[in-house]
């Protein structure tokens, strides 16, 4: 009798367990669809091409060309890159190979302290002070791509600095071990043997870090300038995706709330693409 | 000329160092700044009064208690829903197509952009579903952002738990159920609680997605149904019309103030979860 | 250890039962709500208006959202809120809704302290936000770039600032765009080569208003009809307004209501 208690017991855990996993897919199915639903119809009807390369965003007059700002999401991106990737790295070498015991246990909380800060903060110090900088010093507005990309570039530091320490962290021992027996220094083991290693896990950091920068909104229209021309300058003003969606959200109807959700379709392919890719490129490191 | 390579290692090994510390040099600058501009407008006054003339006078209150009151219905709402998730899809399902496939989505979804759930339930819930700008709204919006996270890393946590543990438990005679509960989930706390406590404080510090399901109402949330900011949408508020700089900074100090403790507790627990069970 | 992990909890739950003790203190099922969103350039002054009516009906509260005029239009026509706020006239498809006018306002254009420009005739100022003036040396002053500011295309002051000043002509794509009055005017007032244009009532000694055609945008020229750049603030309601509405729109049109408006710079219903 007590066999059968157990049974039943085991029966309805399984049976909760699977209303609570179908419902919590059922959500995030449902933002996926939901998207997708809204979105895709916009570029049956109107064409794909006159939409992802169409220059003139004018949705009040049937207008639905979001080239510039697509231009403008890969532009910010790179941006924040040219600026992260170097110094991101250098930090996650200094991290693994030359700090300390004692120095390591000060910089890994400073760094989560630095991914937790809320991006509207970034975007705030931002404006006070990176605006008027690159204002008084070389031109423009200040609100600029030169501004956002140096903002992004802080804000995907912590994502690049910890995915590729990781990386560079798993390269075996016998490999540094080797190149030292055979009389490289330091560095040249870190250039010629370690990076090249550890090279997949460093790219995905990248790739991982551009999903990140090109999915951010609200440092961004703070601080670039919301244009709608694409950059002519680095001193230029220009609109992303995101911030695109987020100033015109409140209020559009119809058709340009479509559009709104096609700007969505094509930042969720960017942003799955560039996961896949991140994603694959560290599953063939550890096959490797 | 061929240069001693025994020199440039020390050059770089001071550009890495100089590096090193111009991040920690930006880390520190940015939560100096707030502090020193934000700390000498914190009072008691402050944290517990509500806000007048938008903002320009009287205090937060209203908006710390939104965000706690957002962040901890969401991890009310999603812990369950995540960890069940989790275990189910690695204790009670096999690797097949089908749990790739879902775990390529919730991938996928942990990296979606904050402003497409802001997008999504603004039109959903707050239009579609009439709850208008509300807590229920932001509740559920915030939910089904942090979901992918809590799934993804327990899911992490909970197939790091050595086989030998579950064998040793079925061994011994316990059910499905109860290897879970008292073997599976202690050892895999740790990881469990780390996402639980990033996703406090990336809902914390959400701004995009809150701001267009719960509004910007500058009264308390009394009900499931009442609008409310929580402390971001406060700041950005606050920071984007220049309505008063010295409150501005003030929030901010609060609001990563708020989440350094989230981040201290999760630390804390860790360890005293770790320690217990290792 | 135990102790220490119950306290914890002990403390999440007194604070959280604090907060579910605030809601039934200030549960709304006893109090009357009215829901306003709309006009980020209304919202501060029945921001301000709501604060007063709240001191003298504490059983009432008064929720307002921003979002800009057309999103007030949308929230009002989807029953997402009580009463929506305009900052321009109703198109007309949107005349489905009861218009109630609550004050008048102008569109000013304004730019930094700094700037020794007086007054812009108003081909100059339309030739700016079309971009074919793109320096101020054009118009006097130094060899710099414009820094010119608009608003997000559903802003009500957008639209009457299209309305009655840029006519037929769109405003060009290179121009800067911030999403509410106050981000503009703060834009502003930290560049000294930017310009833009915002609400009456929200001009103060951070920025500099620009004449037009040589009439000052101020009190005086407005009330007189003299400066032509004026809109409407409008309350905006679906069908005939609820009774919790009705009574503090009934506020805001009485005198008290006004003379609160008049003394934060806006033109009453009655002038």
């Amino acid at each position: 009798m007590i066999k059968k208690y157990r049974f039943n017991k085991e029966h309805l855990v399984r049976a909760i367990l699977t209303v609570f996993a179908l419902s919590s897919l059922l959500f995030l199915f449902l933002i996926f669809i939901f998207i997708l639903f809204e979105g895709l119809p916009l570029f049956l009807k109107i064409g794909l091409n006159k939409i992802i390369l169409g220059f003139k965003w004018a949705p009040t007059k049937d207008s639905f060309g979001i080239f510039p700002m697509v231009v403008s999401s890969f532009l910010v991106t790179f941006g924040a890159l040219v600026i992260g990737a170097p110094l991101g790295l250098s930090c996650a070498i200094y991290l693994s190979e030359y700090s300390g015991k004692k120095t390591k246990m000060f910089l890994k909380p400073a760094l989560e302290l630095l991914a937790g800060i809320p991006s509207v903060v970034y975007g705030f110090l931002g404006v006070i002070y990176i605006v008027p900088l690159v204002r008084n010093y070389l031109g423009g507005s200040g609100f600029s791509l030169l501004s956002t990309s140096i903002v992004l570039g802080v804000m995907i530091l912590p994502t690049i600095i910890s995915i590729s320490f990781d990386a560079i962290v798993s390269v075996p021992k016998t490999y540094r071990e080797g190149s030292f027996a055979m009389g490289a220094t330091k560095w040249q083991t870190i250039y010629k043997v370690i990076i090249p290693s550890a090279k997949s896990g460093i790219l995905a950091s990248f790739i991982l870090g551009m999903g990140r920068a090109i999915g951010e909104t609200m440092a961004v229209i703070m601080i670039a300038g919301n244009a709608l021309k694409i950059p002519t300058s680095i001193l230029d003003p220009l609109r992303t995706l995101t911030g695109n969606i987020a100033l015109e959200l409140a209020y559009a109807t119809g058709d340009h709330r479509l559009s709104l959700f096609s700007t969505g379709v094509v930042l969720l392919v960017i942003i799955m693409i560039l996961n896949y890719i991140a994603n694959f490129g560290i599953k063939r490191k550890v096959l490797k | 000329m061929r240069v001693n390579p025994r020199f440039i290692d020390k050059i770089v090994k001071l550009g890495l160092n100089a590096q090193a510390f111009f991040t920690v040099g930006i880390l520190i600058v940015i939560v100096a700044t707030i502090c020193f501009k934000g700390f000498p407008y914190i009072n008691f006054e402050f944290v517990f009064s509500s806000p007048e003339d938008m903002g320009r006078r009287g205090g937060i209150f209203p908006s710390i208690i939104g965000t706690i009151l957002l962040v901890m219905l969401s991890i009310l709402l999603a812990t369950p829903l995540g960890v069940g998730t989790a275990i189910y899809l690695t204790e009670y399902t096999k690797e097949s197509r089908f749990t790739k496939i879902i775990r390529f989505g919730v991938e996928s979804l942990a990296g979606i952009p904050s402003i497409l759930y802001g997008l999504f339930g603004f039109i959903f819930f707050v239009i579609k579903l009439k709850m208008g700008w509300s807590l229920l709204a932001g509740v559920l919006t915030t939910t089904i952002m942090i979901l992918p996270t809590i799934i993804r890393t327990s899911e992490e946590a909970i197939k790091s738990v050595p086989r030998n543990l579950r064998l040793v438990s079925y061994s011994l005679s316990a059910t499905k159920w109860e290897t879970v509960t008292k073997v599976v989930i202690p050892s895999a706390a740790p990881g469990i609680l780390t996402g639980v406590m990033l996703s406090i404080g990336r809902a914390v510090g959400e701004t995009a997605a809150v701001i267009f399901t719960m509004g910007s109402s500058l009264r308390f949330p009394a009900s499931l149904m009442d609008s409310g900011r929580t402390m971001a949408v406060h700041f950005y508020i606050l920071a984007r019309e220049g309505i008063s700089m010295e409150k501005a900074y003030a929030t901010s100090l609060i609001l990563v103030l708020s989440i350094l403790l989230v981040n201290i507790i999760a630390y804390y627990i860790m360890n005293r979860v770790i320690s217990k069970y290792s | 250890m135990p102790k220490i992990t119950r306290v914890f909890m002990l403390l999440i739950l007194t604070i959280f039962s604090c907060c579910c003790c605030n809601i039934s203190h200030n549960s709304s099922s006893k109090k009357q709500t009215v829901t306003i969103a709309g006009s980020t350039s209304v919202m501060p002054f029945t921001e301000k208006l709501a604060e007063h009516f709240m001191i003298d009906h504490p059983e009432f509260i008064i929720d307002v959202q921003g979002g800009g005029s057309t999103a007030g239009i949308q929230a009002c026509m989807n029953n997402t809120v009580n009463i929506g706020m305009s900052s321009r006239q109703l198109k007309e498809a949107e005349m489905v809704l009861n218009e109630i006018v609550i004050c008048y306002d102008g569109v000013i254009i304004v730019a930094h302290p700094q700037n020794p420009i007086k007054d812009l005739s108003l081909k100059q100022v339309r030739d700016i936000f079309n971009g074919k003036i793109k320096n101020w040396k054009d118009l006097g002053w130094v060899n710099r770039r414009i820094d010119a500011v608009s608003r997000e295309e559903g802003s009500g002051t957008r639209g009457s600032f299209e309305e009655l000043v840029m006519g037929s002509e769109d405003i060009d794509d290179g121009i800067m765009v911030q999403d509410s009055n106050g981000s503009v005017k703060e834009v502003i007032a930290t560049d000294p080569y930017a310009i833009g244009y915002i609400s009456l009532g929200l001009v103060d000694s951070n920025v500099k208003a620009i004449s037009v055609d040589g009439i000052e945008p101020n009190l005086k020229n407005i009330k007189n009809k003299k400066y032509k750049v004026i809109r409407p603030f409008i309350f905006l309601s679906k069908e005939r307004l609820q009774e919790d509405s009705k009574t503090f729109v009934d506020y805001v049109l009485s005198n008290d209501g006004q003379k609160i408006l008049i003394k934060e710079g806006l033109i009453s219903i009655y002038d």
